[in-house]
């Protein structure tokens, strides 16, 4: 593979060799860091920084996923991104992606490995089973969880791709037959960027790859261990349909007149209020669209346990799961009634067996009456 | 039998009242624009979005709502500490012998309707019974609740420091907000389920004893049998 020979490159050299001018180089330091969202003054370090540093290796390694995460990788808007990220990072060991296969795949590995211990960034795709011993997710011979132990010891950083990574995504949904497990919760001692998504955006992943490169360390992460620069914001906030939410403007079907006018998809269950990423500023396929303009509600797929977190259609609270879904109000209304009967008993109840008493007061107030003087 | 004497006595303070009354209006509209935010109509009109704001004035009240129950919640737990006796705090664990006696009670002649062989005014609660305060506690932890979630779903829409203060809820509940949100939704039906029986209760305590139950929360003031009031108040 050419990527032996290429492995001390820069950045810059690199794209060079590729065909690429200086002004191309220019214009993708420019757009990434706009993506990325720093400030104008900080586009020469990444320019520097591309044309001094030698080229980061990278191993990704593929689980239980579906390979989406990598499809939006490769279709990020810029042609640089595709390139930089699949050719110029030296991505060393892909199994989806690479020329080389099977023994050849993995020596190439363990080179890198080995290499450069301490040194490379592991990305990783997709959930690791812990069910039947890890028996459901094997690759040349190694189960998943070894495989991901063995890769991560020597890392430098890991960057958990996607909700699978991140949050187990549809293989954790309930039951998790598998037993599937995000990375962080298998490895705890190496710093860990989640980038959750399903998938996540493609500009989104290039430009923290660009930021470990250009600033030698990882992006601010918040709480949950994402980037702030993506994640910090809800859909709901950056979302271009938001004035209808607050002008109370909403489609009820997916059909009607107000879902033609482009109305707010709230009510058809959208989940861009509690889902935090980039879409509504970066949007997909180098902006085109994304989910809410092309007039479907927000899944959450960047949130934790998005499939088990009820119907993708209504906001309804759905209290018992599995077969017999009950709505939190249905069941609110049935104790209301049983309470406004239970009370309706308890009151002609208490009238005939406090009867006694009640008459005896009843009858002393009129006494009483009879006895004021005018 | 000739009727009893009562006396007037001063049970639940201003600050009590203040309380009580605000709360319940904070409540009533918290559960109603919160049923909107859950489920807006949707409204046909030509009208352009930018002259009308109406679901964010619906959002708006529920949060100046949750602010003013916060601020009569706090006004209430610092007069559990100086206000009269049937304000403090101890009441509202009765979790002791007289307590439990007292629930007992509440249970078997309230609840269940038994009579008593002869009438003991002693059993009559002059403030809350232990049942009620046992509800009252429920009730506040649950408010607490709502309080947690709701301002963690507040939080990240605002730079104050107040609702900043529960963005730690978040990852309790593995940083999934649709959860956050049905546990706030159906907690207040919980709010809902009290109020009915609350205002019930009310209802039956001022109908079968006669001692102004309903307008104590207007006037502060009981009738109580006069030979529960001492005579000289012990200096």
């Amino acid at each position: 593979m050419k990527q032996e020979s290429n492995q001390n490159q820069t950045y810059l050299q690199s794209i060079e060799a590729n065909g690429y001018t200086r002004r191309d180089f220019m214009k993708f330091v420019a757009f990434i860091g706009a993506y990325m969202g720093v400030e104008n003054t900080a586009i020469g370090q990444i320019a520097k920084a591309l044309e001094t540093t030698p080229r980061l290796p990278v191993i990704w390694e593929h689980f239980q996923e579906c390979t989406c995460c990598s499809e939006s990788f490769i279709r990020s808007d810029h042609p640089i991104v595709a390139d930089i990220i699949l050719d110029k990072i030296s991505l060393d060991y892909t199994l989806t992606l690479m020329a080389a296969s099977g023994h050849q795949a993995e020596a190439a590995k363990k080179a890198t490995m080995d290499k450069y211990k301490g040194e490379y960034i592991l990305c990783v795709e997709g959930s690791v089973p812990l069910g039947a011993d890890g028996n459901y997710c094997c690759i040349a011979g190694k189960s998943a969880l070894e495989t991901l132990k063995e890769s991560a010891a020597g890392a430098k950083a890991i960057i958990a791709w996607g909700s699978c990574a991140t949050t187990g995504c549809v293989q954790a949904a309930k039951p998790n037959p598998t037993g599937a497990t995000p990375i962080e919760k298998i490895i705890t001692d190496k710093p860990i960027i989640n980038v959750p998504g399903c998938p996540p955006i493609g500009e989104v992943m290039a430009g923290i790859i660009v930021h470990v490169v250009t600033f030698g360390r990882l992006p601010e992460l918040d709480s949950a261990g994402r980037p702030k620069a993506f994640y910090s914001k809800r859909v709901h906030d950056s979302c271009y349909r938001r004035p209808y939410f607050d002008a109370g403007l909403f489609a009820e079907t997916f059909d009607d007149e107000n879902a033609k006018k482009g109305y707010c998809l709230y009510k058809v269950g959208c989940k861009g209020p509690s889902t935090y990423n980039a879409c509504g500023n970066i949007r997909w396929n180098g902006g085109v669209s994304y989910p809410i303009q092309s007039g479907h509600g927000c899944i959450g797929c960047s949130s934790n346990n998005f499939w088990d977190a009820g119907s993708f259609y209504t906001r309804d609270a759905s209290v018992i799961g599995g077969g017999i879904e009950a709505d939190a109000d249905t069941i609110g209304k049935v104790a209301i009634g049983a309470v406004a009967a239970g009370a309706a008993v308890h009151a002609v109840a208490s009238n005939i067996s406090k009867r006694k008493d009640l008459n005896r007061r009843i009858h002393n107030a009129i006494e009483n009456e009879k006895r004021v003087e005018e | 039998m000739a009727t009893k004497n009562f006396k007037r006595v001063y049970v639940w303070e201003l600050p009590v009242r203040v309380f009580h009354w605000l709360n319940a209006l904070a409540i009533t509209i918290l559960i109603i624009t919160g049923f909107i935010i859950s489920n807006p109509p949707a409204v046909m009109t030509n009208h352009e979005a930018s002259q009308q704001f109406w679901f964010g004035y619906v959002r708006k009240i529920h949060f100046i709502s949750a602010y003013v129950m916060v601020a009569v919640m706090i006004l209430r737990v610092y007069w559990a500490f100086v206000g009269n006796k049937f304000s403090n705090w101890r009441v509202f664990f009765p979790f002791n012998k007289k307590g439990m006696k007292n629930v007992w009670h509440v249970l078997k002649y309230d609840i269940f309707l038994q009579n008593e062989q002869s009438e003991n005014i002693e059993s009559f609660s002059i403030g809350h019974n232990s049942v009620a305060t046992i509800s009252y506690l429920v009730m506040f932890l649950l408010a607490l609740l709502m309080m947690a979630t709701g301002f963690a779903m507040y939080a990240p829409t605002s730079s104050w420091f107040f609702p900043k203060m529960f963005t730690w809820v978040t990852p309790l509940f593995n940083d999934n907000e649709m959860l956050i949100r049905k546990v706030h939704h159906i907690s207040m039906w919980a709010f809902i389920l009290f109020m009915a029986v609350h205002i019930y209760l009310v209802l039956f305590h001022d109908w079968l004893e006669g001692r102004g139950e309903a307008s104590a929360m207007i006037s502060g003031q009981k009738f109580v049998c006069s030979e529960r009031v001492q005579e000289d108040i012990k200096k």
